[in-house]
């Protein structure tokens, strides 16, 4: 077996000797002395130490519970937790920072508009008569919440199709979307596909019948830029844990005017104006969304995420895994056996690439490519429908990021040919 | 190497040439799944007065979850369900040790051969996949046949 190095002539890349020295759980050696090779950041990334860092300094100088008490603690803490927001803010180009709502993740973000949805008044309120629009390759998260609610209100879910090579099939959009539809919602990149969906498409044809368009960006936010005015959609969910922040905390962007008319779902300490016995009124958005004490520390996390990733530009870092992509797919289509599930092709890809090996069965190929300290993750992805349409049990995900490097790639290719002989 | 004591000769050997693979007649039929990897399992029982006369499957799986189905049929297949029962049970406690056990041969045999797999956390469900289908199936099929039940 020959091991061909042209990931060094690849153009776009990061420095990532440097960013990998942020990343301490990167020197990590395994089973003994085998280098960590992490492929498995479409489940969650790694945190750089400018991350870890902003926790405990957080919690070792500044912790206290936000909007209330008049003490100084209680003033930082609001002031780190409201500065993340602005952060936030900024990194999806929001027109203001109280359409940022803060969640535990994108899931918990996604359930939100769900339910704001089910409870809302006309002309939003998902009713018997309404159709809900959603496409096979969604997560799980982004299916079972609308499950749930066309379940609860008669409303019909419809979905997208997929074609044979790992794109949303929209030629019968016309059919899809309809004078009935409330609300189209869909994955901006595929966590298992890796495919890019096209947004400007979906979007045109959601607004010609005045459905809302609820976008999944939790595959996209860590990895590009992502400008909420510039998809046009009217709600964006997304997750910190993907995007070097800790876990618990996620985000729903929301259109003002309609995180001022819809109402809210969960009830509690934070989210009011007035409370008698008989009825409350509500704090305006984004506070009406965030009921009980929030996730503040990790918040605080988010903010200096969102600092790192933009002090070296998403658009670098979107080059920079287009080079490892193309490479990757390039290095996998020489295995034997190897089919990947999804786009063959770099072009509106995303950093996530899907295969399956001969029959070896995914949980091999995870269990022996673990035993050289390759992380990659095995299984549906929580995105079983996909596996399903083509027709595979599970498939093997190798998942890249800023810091990943065209060595990676390389022992990832060495690591399933290990798999092939150990299982031929 | 440690992943030798997972994927042992005996369990690729399994897995390459499943024991009694396929559905025949039986007299209960469950289906199980593993949610976290999406293995799937259609087992049958078939029962002859109080022994186990068949157990025939359908699965797709892992190399782990595929080899111990094959097990299984070679350990219960021909056993009283009372024994066959405390095979299972033997099985379950193997699986749970941690990599504590080594597992009594007397009573394993080839299943033995899991011990390693005790050690992997995330494994543990592939081989107790097609043991936890048959478990249900044979309770099933004593249910309704409840003058065998002793």
């Amino acid at each position: 077996m020959t091991t061909t190095h042209t990931g060094s002539a690849l153009t776009g890349l990061l420095d990532t000797d440097a960013i990998r020295k942020d990343f301490p759980v990167l020197q990590r050696l395994l089973h003994d002395d085998k280098p960590l090779v992490y492929l498995d950041n479409a489940a969650t990334s790694q945190k750089p130490r400018q991350v870890l860092e902003a926790l405990n300094a957080y919690y070792e100088r500044h912790n206290a519970n936000v909007h209330r008490g008049v003490h100084v603690l209680a003033e930082e803490a609001t002031a780190l937790y409201e500065g993340a927001r602005d952060k936030v803010a900024a990194f999806v180009n929001a027109p203001s920072r109280d359409e940022v709502i803060f969640t535990k993740n994108a899931s918990e973000s996604l359930n939100l508009v769900a339910n704001m949805l089910g409870w809302a008044d006309e002309p939003y309120r998902v009713d018997a008569d309404a159709e809900i629009v959603i496409t096979e390759m969604e997560h799980h998260s982004n299916i079972v919440p609308w499950q749930l609610l066309s379940q609860r209100t008669g409303a019909k879910l419809k979905w997208f199709g997929l074609t044979d090579e790992g794109r949303l099939d929209l030629s019968n959009i016309d059919e899809l979307i309809t004078e009935k539809t409330k609300v189209v919602s869909f994955t901006l990149v595929s966590n298992l596909l890796g495919t890019l969906n096209p947004v400007e498409a979906i979007v045109r044809k959601a607004q010609s019948v005045g459905a809302l368009v609820v976008i999944d960006a939790s595959q996209a936010a860590p990895h590009m830029v992502l400008d909420v005015q510039a998809l046009e959609a009217d709600f964006v969910a997304f997750t910190g844990h993907k995007m070097l922040a800790p876990t618990g905390i996620g985000v729903l962007w929301g259109r003002q005017e309609l995180l001022e008319d819809l109402p809210p779902f969960l009830g509690g300490g934070e989210m009011i104006e007035t409370v008698t016995m008989g009825s409350s009124t509500y704090a305006p958005a984004p506070h009406k969304f965030e009921a009980g004490t929030p996730p503040i520390a990790q918040a605080v996390g988010l903010g200096a995420a969102v600092d790192y990733l933009s002090a070296i530009g998403m658009d670098k870092i979107a080059a920079h895994e287009h080079a490892i992509t193309e490479y990757a797919i390039e290095r996998l289509l020489e295995v034997p056996d190897l089919r990947i599930i999804g786009p063959r092709t770099a072009v509106d890809r995303g950093a996530a690439i899907s295969f399956t090996l001969g029959d070896i069965h995914p949980h091999d190929v995870g269990q022996v490519l673990d035993e050289q300290g390759i992380a990659v993750r095995v299984g549906h992805h929580c995105a079983r429908p996909v596996c399903l349409r083509y027709g595979i049990p599970a498939t093997t995900r190798a998942s890249f990021y800023l810091y990943s490097t065209p060595g990676e790639v390389d022992a990832l290719i060495d690591g399933l040919h290990h798999v092939r002989n150990f299982f031929g | 190497m440690k992943l030798d004591s997972m994927y042992q000769e005996i369990i690729l050997d399994h897995y390459r040439n499943p024991h009694g693979k396929g559905l025949r007649e039986g007299d209960a039929e469950v289906h199980h799944v593993n949610p976290t990897c999406g293995d799937e399992i259609t087992l049958r029982v078939k029962l002859d007065g109080a022994t186990v006369a068949d157990v025939s499957y359908e699965s797709q799986g892992c190399s782990i979850s595929q080899a111990s189905a094959s097990v299984l049929n070679d350990l219960v297949v021909g056993k009283s369900v009372g024994e066959a029962q405390a095979v299972q049970e033997a099985f379950l406690q193997l699986m749970q040790s941690k990599g504590q056990a080594e597992g009594d041969e007397e009573v394993l045999e080839d299943a033995v051969a899991f011990a390693g797999v005790s050690k992997y956390p995330a494994r543990v469900k592939c081989a107790l996949l097609s043991w936890m289908a048959w478990k249900d199936a044979t309770a099933k099929a004593l249910g309704e046949q409840p003058a065998i039940n002793d």
